[in-house]
């Protein structure tokens, strides 16, 4: 291999690459927006769930009731009706997602000590939402109930009786379990495999378009060097993609950096590397520029999505679907996104994944090597 | 026994075939130090497909052809850096300029450093774009880029050049100016083998190979080809009238062929004493004849001759 020829198809892309101004406003600008519109799009958080309550009692302990969910921030409520109809209306048309039905005797009861029955009624059109919903009011509830009955036991005169067992919970990495706090790491995986593939899926196929490969073939240039050479300027763009989408996440969604750069750096460069190849051995089989980067967002925008363990958890997908994770870069490089970023950790604890990508690369580059035939037919 | 040196090419026997398609036909030849060889042929007679073997860039599929002493199924990448190849499409990078070009094939070749300035210039100079160095390669007209695409192929001096078809599409005056640098170089002793399908061209060439059909048809020198390929006497008929003329002409005893050049026509006859029956005999028709004399054979002839097998015979190689 000649370092001074695989300079010079380096250099020679990159004078490409910078004289194809829309191309290089594109790869910039198109982490920012992805970014922007991945990172608010996809939020797994329930907050503000819309109550309406009919209150067939109105007395100050149902007010009370009604008061905490108030002031809870995963409800806002909105209305208080007088009869079940506008309950049901509001439901019908989606004015609410949690209904609150409490009974005309709900004082009473309570002042007896009797059970107590408070109907909620949920819009189960969204099984996540309505879960979390239920979740939700029964804590509520529950802690109304346990304050009721203190009251009530103190009220009474009997000797007090303090909870036998309570969890303390605390929540490591993600203190306020906020979702874009893993969202938005694993959004910049997904970003960065579509702009890496379609940044060098494009490059060969069109020199086999333009004719210039005729050329280019017929000189002693051998295969990896103009993969190698032709790899160096993306890879440059690419950590350049990894810088803006780092900076997004932390400055503008705010997600906590707790690792160092190094780390990321590292890892981000092998990821690239393994992105990279992959768009160069599709471009080097495609021959077509069209198809290469259709068959490169294909490959890599639906899988980071769906198999990488971004959204739906790998271990709770069906046994017949987790062996293809394995083929997904991204699979690996959220992990290591997401521990460099919420937990800190540095390169020793990330070394499973971090060799995972190292093998990725090195097979990506070897494939798109061995298709390079440095032949017309 | 074929005897392999530096800069010749040599072809014993060749066969490419896609499919079913037999694009190159058991072709065998052999060039000569310096000289400029033309291969000459119809579209799809498999000249280009030859050259493309001859550069590594295609597996021949049977065969054994000799380039700059390597053998091409065995060592292409020798044989890349001892030829330079100009492919019939243009293609340099349109998007650099024309110093930009020129730099990246001369890393491509490895020219050394301590020479690189003064190869560029000298292509440069060849290709008479001093002073536009920094235009895009996409923006010159034809004829410039032509000359900076042989430049780009011969900035490592190759002993061996291939043209497939390097003035197609491009204006006379550059053809000209293109053929005085391919004479000059053969003149340096490189070995050019170049591709046409234009017949003036094919004149400036040493020998010239005939391709029609995949097949070699014929090789030897211009004046050879014309000379062997038209057996007896060739004719120039002016008269009016040409396709009452050309009816009555094919009907005629002792016209082998007949066929419109312009606005004349070429008449291939056994014995030019025929020439004052033919006269009269137009003219017993009615068709008056301006001029009917005997006329050296051009190499268009030459060529219509030896791709229709009409009143001709075949050699497949001329004595020289």
């Amino acid at each position: 291999m000649s370092l001074r020829r695989l300079l010079a198809v380096s250099r020679k892309e990159v004078f490409q690459v910078l004289r194809d101004f829309r191309s290089l406003l594109i790869v910039l600008l198109m982490p920012l927006m992805l970014m922007t519109v991945l990172g608010y799009g996809i939020n797994l958080d329930t907050r503000h769930i819309r109550v309406f309550a009919f209150d067939r009692e109105g007395s100050p302990a149902s007010q009370d009731l009604l008061k905490r969910f108030e002031s809870s921030e995963y409800f806002d409520l909105v209305a208080t009706v007088t009869d079940y109809r506008a309950l049901a209306a509001a439901l019908d048309d989606g004015r609410c997602q949690l209904a609150i039905v409490i009974p005309h005797d709900f004082s009473a009861r309570l002042h007896d000590g009797r059970p107590v029955n408070v109907q909620a009624l949920v819009d189960g059109s969204d099984a996540n939402t309505a879960e979390l919903a239920i979740g939700y009011a029964q804590g509520v509830l529950g802690a109304y109930g346990a304050t009721v009955q203190a009251d009530y036991l103190r009220k009474s005169n009997a000797p007090t009786v303090n909870p036998v067992l309570s969890v303390e919970v605390r929540t490591w990495f993600n203190e306020d379990l906020e979702s874009k706090n893993f969202i938005v790491p694993g959004v910049a995986a997904i970003v960065m495999a579509v702009i890496g593939v379609l940044l060098t899926s494009l490059t060969i196929a069109r020199e086999w378009e333009r004719g210039t490969m005729e050329q280019l073939i017929s000189t002693p240039v051998t295969a990896l060097e103009i993969v190698i050479g032709k790899l160096l300027p993306y890879f440059a763009l690419g950590m350049l993609d990894t810088a803006v989408c780092a900076a997004i996440a932390v400055w503008w969604f705010e997600v906590p950096f707790r690792g160092s750069l190094a780390t990321l750096a590292v890892g981000s460069g092998i990821y690239l590397t393994a992105i990279l190849g992959l768009g160069f051995w599709i471009s080097v089989v495609t021959k077509n520029q069209l198809a290469a980067s259709q068959i490169g967002l294909v490959a890599t925008f639906l899988p980071s999505f769906l198999l990488s363990g971004f959204t739906f958890p790998i271990e709770q997908m069906p046994l017949g679907v987790q062996p293809f994770t394995y083929v997904i870069a991204a699979r690996y490089y959220i992990v290591i996104l997401k521990s460099v970023f919420l937990r800190g950790s540095g390169l020793g604890a990330l070394a499973g994944p971090l060799i995972a990508l190292v093998a990725y690369a090195l097979i990506m580059v070897f494939l798109a090597k061995r298709s390079f035939h440095k032949s017309l037919a | 026994m074929m005897r392999s040196n530096g800069n010749s090419v040599e072809v014993e026997n060749l066969v490419k075939r896609f499919g079913d398609f037999t694009a190159v036909d058991r072709i065998s030849f052999q060039t000569r130090t310096g000289e400029v060889f033309g291969f000459l042929g119809p579209n799809g007679s498999g000249k280009s497909t030859t050259i493309r073997i001859l550069c590594g860039l295609l597996r021949p599929t049977s065969g054994r052809a000799i380039v700059a002493g390597y053998d091409v199924v065995q060592s292409p990448e020798l044989i890349r850096r001892n030829i330079g190849y100009m492919s019939q499409k243009f293609s340099l990078y349109a998007d650099l300029t024309v110093f930009e070009n020129l730099r990246f094939y001369a890393g491509m070749y490895g020219v050394p450093a301590a020479e690189l300035r003064g190869r560029i210039d000298w292509a440069l100079e060849m290709a008479g774009l001093r002073g536009r160095e920094s235009n895009l390669t996409g923006t010159l007209a034809g004829g410039w880029k032509q000359r900076l695409a042989l430049g780009c192929a011969v900035l490592h001096r190759p002993p061996i050049v291939f043209l497939d078809e390097p003035t197609s599409g491009v204006d006379p005056l550059s053809r000209r100016l293109f053929w005085e640098l391919i004479q000059r170089m053969s003149g340096d002793g490189v070995t050019i083998f170049v591709t046409t399908h234009y017949m003036d061209e094919a004149e400036y060439c040493n020998r010239l190979a005939l391709m029609n059909g995949g097949k070699l048809i014929a090789l030897g020198t211009p004046t050879e080809l014309k000379l062997g390929s038209i057996q007896g006497w060739l004719l120039l008929l002016e008269c009016d009238r040409l396709g009452e003329a050309i009816e009555r002409l094919r009907r005629f005893d002792g016209v082998r062929d007949v066929a419109v050049f312009g606005n004349a026509l070429h008449l291939v006859v056994s014995d030019a004493a025929v020439a004052p029956a033919i006269r009269a005999a137009l003219e017993a028709d009615a068709i008056s004849v301006t001029s009917l004399q005997p006329i050296r054979p051009s190499l268009e002839d030459a060529f219509v001759a030896l791709t229709t097998g009409r009143g001709a015979n075949c050699p497949s190689e001329l004595p020289s």
